[in-house]
């Protein structure tokens, strides 16, 4: 199933000696480690080039802060939008019968096949000034998405959100449906049962596929750019400011690279242990 | 005895339901404080006719009224959700909410039903104490034994005072030892309870001790409905001789015989037209010679397996009429207990019962 497949990409399993010792065939082996060098050169080529002398006070320069700051920000309301919406939706894929559902289920997977910067085009077409619906807020309630940080997270939240559905779907498709059987036996309606039943059961699974949400959304790069541009202060997250630094100064792009690869990865290991381990 | 129930049984239903080639039609009647059996083998309808109940699959046809009231009504395409109906159940594998504590499982059913927080505890712990289990208030499921569960589940189903009570294999999930004592627990909540129960189970022993009425169907039909002891002395089909341990032969009576195939036996009772004739195996005695004496069934029949039986031996004969003979050690001496040997198998008309078909 892809949906244990990415809950497990993002959190790699602890290698095991095999009892029994046996001998793994080198076909098999020469390209595992291949694959796994490929993964791990270019983080160790960004902890080799990295300026460790000038660390602290590039770190402490107000740019960055401020950058990492947004990024956080963003990526966690993305996740708050995407957790608000994306779990009702999935409960919809996961339980509800209704015609065309396998065509709304391969319509949540497009932003993930989608190049982001097609979907901050598509963005800024419907929530643009002149968009088909930014028009609209614009003029009702003076309402402007595009190059705000409400539109970070309205970008980063549209490249994000399917990976929130596809686990939670994937959980609650996992999960015993006869416990909400039980609970309707004693009396729940089907929204308690939700409330009461299903939802703690499946926490695990809204849990996994909050950080990879989450961090699915501290990366976002082409669809933010596009729909909300690279303001400092205003706009520009982590990936934004190295794409900017890259053009200047390479050292001071090695550092945010390598702030953002700390923090994502504290975080993941910090949570992986006390949410998605399943029981 | 409830004067009331003698005219209108409390749950009155014609389930018919099916999933794909499978058909389910039982009629059900279920008294005041009555504890029936429903009583099949594997894919007889039994769990297809407990969820048509409860109201998890929705009836095709036929009607389910409980207390006096239309629960289910197809033909006026009326049916009502299992969270409205005063329906508790308890399923195999209990379904405790592994979430909860063992208090707030059984507290549940009270909160969903209007309690408030404080009063659904208080009742749940009164359940809890009453199924003996009050230390356990504050465990999760996944700490409970498999009697303990069983308890739990039995609890927080009683706990809405469900006007009909279902159990679903409520003592398959547990070993033979906790099954014993958990089985002389639940007739004990059984009979408190003043409702109706339904227990659904493929094990005639569960039956015979809990229940006062058993229904038993077949390929979603009934095939006999009774009390234990006419069930256990007249078995109407193949399946219900099997559970009740007897040899069961349809054939053709004219007074006191009863003609089975090639096969003429002798009956204690008078009968005529199509009838069922029955003996018990350990009625059944078998000689290497042909033998005679007092009025008996005697046939030649062959060996064709034999396996221990508690103290005994069962053996499996072929011949004019299929049949399963128990005889002891000491009688199994003298006969050579081979597959394929022929002997001589013997019926006291005393022992062999018939009654009619219809």
């Amino acid at each position: 199933m892809p949906v244990t497949d990415t809950t497990e990409a993002a959190v790699p399993a602890p290698r095991r000696r095999r009892a029994g010792n046996r001998r793994v065939p080198t076909a098999l082996l020469v390209p595992a480690l291949l694959g796994l060098t490929f993964l791990v050169l270019p983080l160790l080529g960004l902890l080799a080039r990295a300026p460790w002398t000038t660390l602290p006070q590039r770190l402490t320069e107000p740019g960055v802060l401020t950058a990492l700051r947004l990024s956080l920000q963003t990526a966690t309301l993305a996740t708050l939008v995407c957790v608000t919406l994306g779990v009702p939706l999935a409960w919809l894929l996961a339980r509800a019968e209704f015609p065309g559902r396998r065509l709304v289920r391969a319509l949540v997977t497009v932003p993930l096949v989608l190049p982001p910067v097609v979907g901050g085009v598509a963005l800024l077409l419907v929530f643009g000034r002149r968009g088909l619906l930014g028009e609209w807020l614009d003029t009702t309630f003076g309402l402007t998405l595009p190059f705000t940080t409400t539109g970070v997270v309205l970008a980063e939240a549209f490249v994000a959100m399917p990976f929130l559905v596809i686990a939670v779907e994937g959980a609650l498709r996992g999960a015993d449906t006869r416990y909400e059987e039980a609970a309707a036996t004693l009396g729940a309606g089907r929204w308690t049962t939700f409330t009461h039943v299903t939802l703690p059961l499946v926490v695990p699974g809204i849990a996994a596929g909050a950080v990879l949400c989450w961090a699915r959304a501290l990366g976002e790069f082409g669809a933010t750019i596009t729909f909300a541009g690279n303001y400092p202060g205003r706009t520009q997250t982590m990936p934004l400011a190295v794409y900017l630094a890259l053009e200047t100064d390479l050292q001071a792009a090695i550092v945010l690279s390598l702030v953002l690869l700390t923090v994502s990865v504290a975080i993941l290991a910090g949570l992986r242990d006390r949410w998605i381990t399943s029981p | 005895m409830d004067h009331q129930s003698v005219t209108e049984p409390l749950l009155d239903a014609h389930l018919v339901a099916g999933r794909g080639a499978f058909h389910l039609d039982v009629h059900l009647h279920i008294d005041v404080g009555e504890v029936v059996a429903l009583l099949g083998p594997n894919g007889a309808g039994k769990t297809t006719a407990l969820r048509a109940l409860a109201g998890l699959d929705p009836l095709a046809a036929g009607h389910l009224t409980l207390a006096g009231v239309d629960l289910d009504r197809p033909d006026h395409r009326r049916w009502t959700p299992p969270e409205r109906r005063p329906i508790g159940v308890v399923f195999q594998d209990y379904l405790l909410f592994p979430h909860l504590s063992t208090l707030d499982n059984v507290a549940f059913g009270p909160r969903r039903r209007g309690a408030d927080r404080r009063t659904a505890r208080a009742h749940a712990h009164t359940w809890l104490t009453r199924v003996g289990l009050a230390e356990q208030a504050r465990r999760r499921p996944r700490q409970l034994s498999g009697g303990q569960a069983q308890r739990v589940a039995l609890a927080r189903a009683l706990a809405v005072d469900p006007t009909l009570l279902l159990l679903d294999e409520p003592l398959a999930a547990l070993d033979a030892r906790t099954r014993l004592d958990t089985r002389a627990e639940l007739q004990r909540h059984l009979g408190d309870h003043r409702g109706a129960t339904l227990l659904v189970t493929h094990d005639p022993l569960d039956a015979l001790v809990l229940a006062d009425r058993l229904v038993i169907i077949e390929h979603g039909r009934v095939v006999q409905e009774g009390d234990a002891a006419t069930i256990t002395a007249q078995p109407r089909t193949d399946y219900v001789a099997r559970l009740v341990g007897l040899n069961l032969h349809r054939g053709h009576g004219d007074g006191h015989s009863v003609r089975v195939g090639d096969l003429t036996l002798t009956a204690a009772d008078r009968v005529d037209g199509d009838a069922f004739v029955a003996f018990a195996p350990s009625a059944v005695a078998l000689h290497a010679t042909r033998p005679d004496g007092s009025p008996r069934n005697t046939w030649p029949a062959v060996i064709v397996g034999v396996q221990r039986h508690g103290d005994n031996l069962r053996v499996q004969l072929g011949g004019p009429v299929t049949a399963a003979a128990d005889i002891t050690p000491a009688a199994a001496a003298h006969l050579r207990l081979a597959p394929g040997q022929a002997v001589w198998a013997a019926v006291k008309a005393a022992e062999t019962r018939a009654y009619p078909v219809g």
